[in-house]
């Protein structure tokens, strides 16, 4: 009796600690964000883009508007390739896109803007990256859609068609 | 000489730089804990990336508002999820990461003292 519960346990715990790393095979290593929970928007200081005077975040957003957050940056390849649908999100009335420049030369980004139109209302200035992790940002482009001081959602990477129907929908 | 002397001393006995290693200490040790998270397999402390030199930026800035190693954990948690943490804390997705070492080796213990211990 003693022989068979021997081989039975040994059998049993390799089974669990088989299914055990099979299931971490499956599971993503790669960072994947919360993109859905609603957060509370941070408090910062920051400078204004173009006047270069330090702005308080309480003053840039409004509870009752809706506003879209982009991180952005000249240097950022895909940021250029986002900028025609910021573009075209712009011609909406009831949404205000605030721009974050992040981590970049000015005249870059003035440059950048000139090239490219400014779809942005107001644009501060992140220059060593650290209010971008304040807002739990790790990467450009990204942009929040943000209602009554939370945000609402949480969009990695461009935008693309589809997250601006979606936008379109959720400012309905 | 004598001036010489006097100096090999100031240089061996005077920590100049100890404050500022003691600061840089803390810094490493907790960057250490931090999942750079856009790079594979690295912590904040070994990459070079923007979003982890940035991190260092906020982990000195938190140290010298004068929180705590925990709180400076607690406060990235809140930002980036339990992802960010290399040890994560015991809670109901981490239970069994947490107990299986000891339950193995409870296991273990008793088939080696029932098979080899108890025979003799």
């Amino acid at each position: 009796m003693k022989n068979k519960i021997l081989p039975f346990l040994v059998i049993v715990i390799f089974g669990i600690i088989f299914f055990i790393f099979y299931k971490g095979l499956e599971d993503s290593k790669i960072y994947t964000p919360d993109v859905n929970t609603k957060k509370e928007i941070p408090v910062f200081n920051a400078k204004e883009f173009f006047s270069g005077e330090n702005v308080k975040s309480p003053s840039i957003f409004d509870p009752d508007k809706v506003y879209l957050l982009n991180i952005w940056s000249s240097w950022c390849v895909p940021c250029r390739q986002e900028h025609p649908i910021l573009m075209n999100l712009n011609l909406d009335d009831k949404l205000d896109i605030i721009g974050m420049n992040y981590k970049d030369n000015l005249k870059n980004a003035e440059n950048f803007l000139k090239e490219l139109g400014n779809p942005y209302k107001e644009i501060f200035i992140d220059l060593d990256g650290t209010i971008a992790i304040e807002w739990g940002a790790y990467g450009v482009p990204e942009s929040f859609l943000i209602y009554n001081n939370e945000i609402i959602k949480k969009y990695i990477g461009p935008l693309n068609q589809q997250s601006t129907d979606e936008i379109f929908l959720l400012i309905k | 000489m004598k001036l010489f002397i006097f100096f090999l001393f100031f240089i061996l006995f005077f920590p100049l730089s100890i404050l500022n290693a003691q600061e840089n200490d803390k810094r490493n040790e907790i960057t250490k804990n931090l999942r750079c998270l856009i790079c594979q397999g690295q912590s904040v402390y070994d990459s070079d990336s923007e979003f982890a030199n940035s991190l260092k930026i906020v982990v000195d800035k938190k140290l010298e508002e004068g929180l705590s190693e925990d709180q400076i954990y607690e406060y990235f948690k809140t930002k980036y999820g339990e992802w960010i943490l290399y040890d994560p804390g015991l809670n109901k997705n981490t239970y069994i990461l947490w107990l299986l070492p000891i339950l193995i080796f409870l296991i273990g213990g008793a088939i080696i003292y029932k098979s080899f211990i108890v025979k003799k």
